[in-house]
């Protein structure tokens, strides 16, 4: 088989449709008669409800209906648990799932609690400036120190406290190891990591057709299939009643693989209520208190080494901000929690954290889903340790990483997908090594900066190390078939958003089918085309979703050959496919076109041999035993003026390793973007709330996303490990751009301010924090 | 605030008359009224650029105007930068060969904000570039591809 496009970096397909505004995104779904709502949310982080009225507003023209908690009577129930607590013994789990509409007391700012739809949004928005709702304040829970405190208010009453879980998880004996050490080092750390401002707010728009007894549903989602069973389940349809259609989505990174939001419950149900299509767009202040945040952890972490550097153990104790209600589960502090070990081989960890139930946003995650929290932790600790040994920081993280012949390498501890974290495979002292000399480490440290200090100029450097648990089960499925046509249709369950699947799916088939890749049209996020899946989460579409494209599309290429070999009667080994032909080695122009063998693999009059199935068609599902781990190396130099703490990045390098890699410039377009997000949650991006609860950045004037002119230009490199855990030898690639930002951001921070000598043990930094760390003395 | 206003507004070459309420939003109005989906709402407060169209000649961000103002002007919307998917435009053509768009939903912003950029500035450094681009917000890309593209679109341009 001859590979063209795997591994090439070819332009991609869904661009043209893009570019001339052709695409369609949920918004732009426009039907007849169709009914549009507008959501009155709550202004108060704490409060009970004491009544509402909506009398005035159903008097409006235009209002068609008005829906409290009260009146959607059976169909109120609090969501559905999305990912239960893993199996670690003696966890601690409170489940309190978010509802349609609050009822009795809302819980954070922006949980909604009037539904008004109308004949246009102008109006529905109007109608919410006639509800009253009577509320009585009560105090918020905002600090998750002191939401642990006893007397502090409670956010769910009957629980008895804030506790929303604990968890515990042990490698060998952390207490035995310290007692050996030569030093211990211990701190506390503080990371908030922020909200995914997709530039595409969230939307859904819902028909429902009585006679047919059919609803269709647009929703911005990543995972499409998980929707239609859910809610189909909710309205008590059979799935088969149900279709889910995740368009064109304009970025995802995680909160829109949350489900199911309230919105999403509430849409398709008043469709059918009202016998109208209803749509539901979210405004970009909604987008900030509805849709679903990350947010910040406190670490006191401990690290016990020998005196030439070995780390003998790791002890790291956390608390864990969840938000209003925790219907993902533990997913992020676990995240936390499993990538903090990072690349290194590490004997000893005792890890223990608290989620604590907090009047905010709910916390699910957001590319990168709590790793760079544990990475952070790790990556100052190590520098802390370097400085205190003196010795450099990166001989320790060298002398700390896991020996190529150590994998699979097991960690001993449980992870999302609830097997043991065990990495597939790695090599990291290539990718250092190749980071270090992209940067220019040795010319920067022995020669530029002492240079540029003495000429007065603050320049430090960061060199980062990470792991990434990457492309999780439990599943996909992909159907591939040849058309009559010649053409190739592909369809998957995952959602895309932006990630270049319609390109490097149809990469992995060209190859296969020996067609132009431009012949290959995959659909993705229809559950009309596929019925299985789980969703784009994880970085996961490629590895997964891409395994069983290839396993189909091979199934399908020794269909084409089985029936070509009958047909020419020529031996299968004597054949192969370039160029749409199934043709002959070495005389081509004995050959037959797939479009003729598809045509022929479907008779319509005469007998076949038995367990014939019709078409060049084959469905294959791929489920890897575990996750694929990828890693990498960060590496930036940057300029901070003292006098005003701006910092300026001057330089960035990340060496990756995800594996085998099907189209590099989707992957290094990947990368840049994640590290521009990981700039943004350095520097420049920022969740405030006051003591009230209200958050104080609800708008992109306040909430500031990175811009040309804020992110530098970005040198990217690959380094190799193929995964064992899948056909494609494929790592995800989604997330690591985001991950170790921060922590190389900081540590070069530090390194340019080493004169003031200040430890920074807190991201995101800003001008102004910047400022007050080097004045706190 | 829902006093209505017979307005004619020419868009890509083709003059409609609507009669819309004045507080109507001229990217509501594109969008919803005429069709034109194109134009994308991203933040609907003037920082993201997502719903930036020409209107008469200048890029301006739709969702900062009224459909009212457009009375009598000519706007040009992405649909408008090529006549259809296998004829693009060379900034559309920069863009596709160098990955400057991963979800698509900014893109039409930058493209209209770029084809004046360019056609008054052919040959732009890269500062001039991001500066250009630095009132246009990509959560996907990182900017380094629309630079690149940028860069490419200008050759392409200038010959
Ligand atoms: S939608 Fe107009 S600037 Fe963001
Ligand atoms: S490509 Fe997604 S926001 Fe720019």
């Amino acid at each position: 088989m001859a590979v063209r496009y795997f591994g090439a970096k070819i332009k991609r397909n869904e661009d043209p449709t893009l570019l001339t505004g052709r695409a369609l995104f949920t918004d732009d779904v426009d039907l007849p008669g169709m009914l549009h709502v507008a959501f009155l949310r709550s202004d108060y982080a704490h409060a009970r409800i004491r009544s509402i009225d909506v009398s005035q507003a159903l008097k409006r023209p235009g209002v068609v209906a008005v829906y409290t908690a009260e009146d959607l009577g059976d169909y109120w129930r609090p969501g559905p648990l999305l990912v239960p607590p893993p199996p670690v013994e003696g966890i601690v789990f409170n489940q309190r799932t978010q509802v349609p509409l609050a009822k009795d007391k809302v819980r954070f700012v922006g949980e909604p609690v009037v539904m008004v739809v109308a004949e246009s949004r102008y109006i529905a928005e109007d109608a919410l400036e006639d509800i009253f709702v009577d509320y009585e304040p009560l105090e918020p829970v905002v600090d998750i120190e002191k939401a642990l405190e006893p007397g502090a208010p409670l956010v769910h009453e009957d629980v008895g406290s804030n506790v929303a879980a604990h968890v515990v998880q042990r490698k060998g004996d952390y207490e035995a190891a310290k007692a050996e050490a030569d030093v211990v080092i211990s701190r506390r750390f503080f990371y908030d990591h922020g909200l995914a401002a997709a530039m595409e707010n969230r939307g859904y728009v819902a028909h429902w057709d009585p006679k047919a007894q059919f609803l269709t549903i647009w929703d911005t989602t990543q995972a499409p299939v998980v929707i239609r069973n859910g809610i189909a389940a909710m309205l008590g349809l059979s799935e088969s009643q149900v279709r889910v259609i995740a368009p064109f989505i304009g970025g995802g990174f995680g909160p829109k693989i949350m489900m199911f939001y309230q919105e999403e419950v509430l849409i398709p149900w008043v469709a059918m209520q009202l016998n109208r299509p209803v749509k539901w767009i979210e405004d970009r202040r909604e987008n900030f208190v509805a849709t679903t945040q990350e947010r910040y952890q406190i670490h006191k972490a401990e690290i016990a080494l020998t005196k030439d550097g070995r780390i003998l153990g790791v002890k790291d104790v956390f608390l864990h901000d969840t938000g209003a209600y925790d219907p993902y589960g533990l997913t992020v502090p676990i995240n936390s929690q499993c990538t903090l070990l990072g690349p290194y081989d590490i004997p000893n960890y005792y890890s223990e954290f608290t989620a604590v139930f907090t009047n905010k946003t709910i916390v699910t995650p957001y590319r990168g889903a709590g790793r760079q929290h544990g990475v952070f932790v790790m990556e100052r600790l190590l520098d802390i340790a370097a400085k205190e040994l003196g010795i450099d920081r990166t001989e320790i993280r060298r002398k700390n990483f896991i020996p190529p012949d150590k994998f699979p390498y097991n960690n001993e501890i449980i992870y999302q997908d609830f097997a043991p974290l065990v990495y597939d495979s790695g090599n990291y002292e290539p990718a250092l090594d190749k980071a270090l000399e992209l940067i220019g480490y040795e010319k920067f440290i022995k020669e530029e900066q002492p240079k540029l200090r003495a000429q007065g100029k603050h320049v430090g450097i960061g060199v980062v190390c990470y792991v990434e648990g990457t492309g999780i089960g439990p599943y996909e499925g992909a159907r591939v078939r040849v058309e009559a046509s010649g053409k190739v249709s592909v369809a998957t369950g995952v959602g895309t958003q932006g990630q270049g699947h319609f390109t490097s799916f149809a990469q992995i088939v060209a190859d296969q089918l020996g067609v132009d890749v431009r012949d290959v049209h995959i659909v993705t996020g229809d559950t009309a085309q596929f019925h299985w899946g789980t969703g784009t989460f994880a970085s996961r579409g490629a590895v997964v979703a891409g395994s069983a494209i290839y396993e189909a599309a091979k199934k399908v290429r020794e269909k084409a050959l089985k029936l070509a070999s009958e047909i020419l009667e020529v031996a299968e080994e004597d054949l192969e496919l370039v160029d749409g032909y199934v043709r002959v080695k070495g005389a081509p122009e004995a050959k037959i076109s797939l479009g003729e063998l598809a045509v022929r693999s479907n008779p319509l009059r005469g007998a076949v041999k038995p367990g014939t199935e019709p078409g060049l068609e084959a469905t294959m599902y791929f489920g890897p035993e575990r996750g694929a781990t990828a890693s990498g190396t960060h590496a930036c130099i940057v300029e901070v003026d003292p006098e005003t703490c701006m910092a300026k990045i001057l330089k960035y390098v990340v060496v990756h390793d995800c594996g085998k890699v099907i189209n590099p410039l989707i992957v290094e377009g990947q990368i840049h973007g994640g590290v521009a997000q990981g700039i943004g949650n350095a520097f420049y991006e920022q969740i405030v709330y006051n003591e009230d609860g209200q958050l104080l950045t609800a708008s992109f004037m306040d909430y500031l996303i990175p811009t040309a002119m804020e992110v530098p230009p970005i040198v990217t490199d690959h380094v190799e490990t193929p995964s064992p855990l899948n056909p494609l030898g494929t790592k995800g690639a989604g997330e690591a751009g985001a991950i170790p930002t921060a922590a190389a951001f900081v540590q070069a921070v530090e390194d340019a301010l080493s004169d003031y000598n200040i430890e920074i043990l807190e991201a995101p930094l800003s001008p102004n924090r910047l400022y007050e760390l080097l004045h706190k003395k | 605030m829902t006093d209505l206003h017979t307005i004619r507004v020419t868009v890509n070459g083709t003059t409609y008359e609507r009669t819309v309420e004045a507080r109507m939003l001229l990217s509501d109005f594109i969008r919803h009224e005429l069709g034109l989906t194109g134009t994308h709402v991203g933040c609907e407060h003037g920082v993201c650029g997502a719903c930036t169209v020409l209107f008469d000649g200048q890029p301006v961000r739709s969702c900062l105007m009224f459909a009212v103002q457009a009375d009598g002007h000519e706007i040009m919307t992405v649909e408008g930068l090529a006549p259809d998917p296998d004829h693009l435009h060379p900034l559309q053509e920069a863009f596709w060969e160098a990955h400057g768009l991963q979800c698509g939903f900014c893109t039409p912003g930058f493209l209209m904000t770029l084809k004046p950029f360019l056609e008054e500035n052919p040959n732009p450094t890269e500062e001039e570039i991001r500066l250009a681009i630095s009132g246009n917000l990509c959560r996907c890309t990182g900017y380094q591809h629309i630079i690149e593209a940028v860069k490419l679109a200008a050759e392409k341009m200038r010959k």
